[in-house]
């Protein structure tokens, strides 16, 4: 049986106008993600990767081209039913972990359901158990500036859960973290996408981090250039430094 | 659902304490000086109105130099006569012409002395019009008759502890300008001062204390018919501007209704109140203007959590909804303390000047409206000047929201 097709991208292009100065931070990308698929993207820094991933997050909209989600076209959708959709499919994982300062550990992972509409008691409940999920069961009332990095992007991915979403966006998660904590963070990830079924979409610099995932694509000005599975991983690292390298050149 | 909004709110509140009360210190200024402003002119309007509310509306006053400053007979350059009071006596529509003597004079009592505010009454049926027209009641002991000498009528503040230290009692003697008078009679309490404080004696007596046969300080004309007021009124004019050879407009005299008297009081009153609330208004705007900076200011630094929100799935109305509170309650609670603020300082100013001029003349008074109002008011302004930034934040768009760093 062929998997469904949660998140398809058609010859996407974002252009950034400042001024006169156009940016094409996409350009005619393409893209498939399969349902409980666990993706990695790769690619020089400016080659567009959380260009793509917010758009796939329904924090943007492209400025030509197609994307669906679960089926549903989103390339043309009002903010008020982006901001839906972002409430209800997608979790976000980011790289400074953006967690409210003002609010403890457990308000932060209410806070999306508090918008879904969920009542207290349930929100608390539910709060509660992703924090035991992640292992912060005894930090309930701890501020984002009295937990660890890796602390913080745990209570990251508790809030990113807490309204049960299809996909996971995480733009480089680990890149704030050292590779240590960053591996642990990983183990959490993977869990998801064992357990939970999730789709995860990752981000990221680090092909150690990366070989994590089921497949990586690698991203270069505003396209997918190249794509490895398992069997060709082992030719990420070349790949990469060679990239870096004809970036620098330019 | 907005019940989990207001927390959040007031959570962010509580996070900046200082600025919060800075910037409710705008409101609650503007609001404090509303609350107690009004409550005291309220409270002087109602005060001054039963102060004339005794007189009675057939009545004219006449007195001379104008328009007056300062006590009767003072300062007046061209004083009424017994003579003027005598012609305006047979103008048309004029019952009784009534010469009154109003003065000051020292009064001596247990030792102790004071300055003593004393006014004439007439003989014959004159003394039962300014009896009526003035409101003299008896408290105790008798009113004054025709051939009463040396014998005087206290105002109910002489029969209290107030003005000698103790009582004075019918029967006894109190000294006035080095003359000896017996007291025949206290006057019931009116809550009005100058009533409450006056020493009243007949005309003839006063005459011979002021060594004085001519000079009148107020001529009451009690008119036949009320609706006839403004015509008598007008023929007395004339009548002392022949006397006086003055034009009209350049009059030294002044004939006033006690109603048109009230009138002026309350407009001077509303203009004085006016000015207040006017600079009580601007205030207000600034502490408006403070409120929209301040959240201007909040929407900046809270960009960024603006995004995350967004990205978690805040509606944009999600987020127009937490600042609009944001401002709502920092005017809220401003308008509160103010009210708070402006009652105390109210209440405070009626106690220090009662106490100072001993009586209970000095009321702040606050009518129903003025609290629910200045609340209203108060939450108005902050939610108004909140509209624009919250609006502001509503529309950030989430990847530059997100992106956003300070
Ligand atoms: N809001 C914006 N306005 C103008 N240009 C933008 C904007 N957002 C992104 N860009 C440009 O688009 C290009 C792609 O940016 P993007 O952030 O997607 O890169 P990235 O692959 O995520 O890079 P990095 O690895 O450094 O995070 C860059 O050249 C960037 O300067
Ligand atoms: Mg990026």
């Amino acid at each position: 049986m062929k998997k469904k097709k949660i998140i398809v991208l058609k010859d996407v292009w974002k252009i950034y106008r400042m001024g006169d100065i156009q940016v094409e931070a996409l350009r005619g990308l393409n893209l498939e993600v399969e349902e409980n698929e666990f993706l990695a993207i790769m690619g020089p820094s400016g080659s567009g990767k959380s260009t793509a991933v917010n758009m796939v997050g329904c924090l943007d909209i492209p400025t030509k081209g197609e994307i669906f989600l679960d089926g549903k076209n989103i390339a043309h959708l009002e903010e008020s039913e982006l901001a839906q959709i972002r409430g209800r499919k997608i979790g976000f994982i980011f790289q400074q972990f953006n967690l409210i300062g003002t609010l403890t550990a457990l308000e932060n992972i209410t806070l999306p359901m508090m918008f879904q509409g969920i009542p207290k008691a349930e929100r608390e409940k539910k709060a509660k158990a992703l924090l035991e999920m992640v292992g912060l069961g005894d930090r309930i009332t701890h501020k984002p500036t009295e937990l660890s990095g890796g602390q913080q992007q745990r209570v990251a991915i508790a809030r990113a859960l807490s309204v049960d979403p299809d996909v996971i966006l995480a733009d480089e998660p680990t890149g704030n973290l050292d590779s240590k904590t960053g591996l642990m963070v990983m183990d959490f990830l993977k869990k998801l996408h064992r357990d939970e079924k999730k789709t995860i979409v990752m981000v990221t610099h680090d092909q150690r981090i990366a070989k994590q995932a089921e497949r990586i694509e690698y991203l270069h000005d505003g396209r997918i250039v190249k794509s490895f599975d398992s069997d060709s991983f082992h030719e990420v690292e070349d790949y990469h430094d060679n990239m870096k390298k004809a970036v620098k050149k330019k | 659902m907005i019940q989990e909004h207001f927390k959040l709110a007031v959570k962010n509140i509580r996070q900046r304490k200082l600025r919060s009360w800075l910037t409710m210190i705008g409101i609650f200024i503007g609001i404090a000086a509303i609350v107690s402003l009004i409550s005291m002119g309220e409270g002087l309007r109602v005060a001054i109105t039963s102060q004339f509310g005794f007189l009675s509306t057939d009545v004219l006053t006449i007195q001379a130099g104008g328009v007056q400053m300062g006590p009767p007979g003072t300062g007046v350059i061209n004083p009424l006569t017994v003579d003027d009071t005598e012609k305006i006596g047979k103008v048309a529509g004029v019952k009784a012409s009534i010469s009154r003597i109003v003065r000051s004079a020292d009064s001596e009592f247990n030792g102790r002395r004071n300055m003593a505010y004393v006014v004439s009454i007439p003989d014959g049926d004159n003394r039962r019009e300014v009896e009526r027209i003035a409101n003299i009641e008896i408290d105790k002991g008798r009113l004054l008759k025709d051939g009463d000498t040396y014998s005087v009528v206290l105002g109910a503040k002489y029969g209290t502890d107030d003005i000698f230290g103790k009582p004075v009692s019918v029967g006894q003697n109190i000294v006035i300008n080095d003359a000896k008078f017996n007291v025949v009679g206290i006057a019931k309490e009116k809550g009005s001062f100058i009533m409450d404080n006056a020493v009243v004696m007949n005309d003839e007596t006063m005459r011979e204390l002021f060594d004085d046969d001519e000079k009148v300080d107020i001529i009451a004309v009690v008119v036949r018919n009320v609706n006839e007021m403004d015509d008598v009124q007008e023929r007395i004019e004339k009548l002392l501007r022949k006397e006086r050879n003055v034009d009209k407009g350049e009059e030294d005299f002044s004939v006033e209704s006690a109603k048109k008297a009230l009138e002026t009081l309350n407009d001077t009153l509303f203009a004085v109140q006016l000015f207040v609330y006017i600079i009580a208004g601007i205030s207000l705007l600034v502490g408006g203007i403070g409120i929209m900076n301040t959240m201007y200011t909040a929407v900046l630094e809270r960009t960024k959590e603006i995004g995350i929100m967004k990205a978690i799935g805040a509606k944009n109305f999600d987020i127009f909804v937490l600042f609009f509170i944001e401002s709502g309650y920092l005017g809220s609670v401003g308008g509160a303390i103010g009210v708070t603020f402006g009652a105390l300082f109210s209440l405070f100013l009626s106690f220090i000047g009662n106490a100072a001029l001993g009586s209970g003349l000095i009321r702040a008074y606050f009518p129903w409206w003025l609290i629910p109002g200045a609340l209203l008011f108060s939450f108005s302004v902050g939610s108004i000047a909140g509209i624009i930034p919250a609006i502001g934040a509503a529309k950030l768009k989430p990847v530059d929201a997100l992106r956003y760093t300070k």
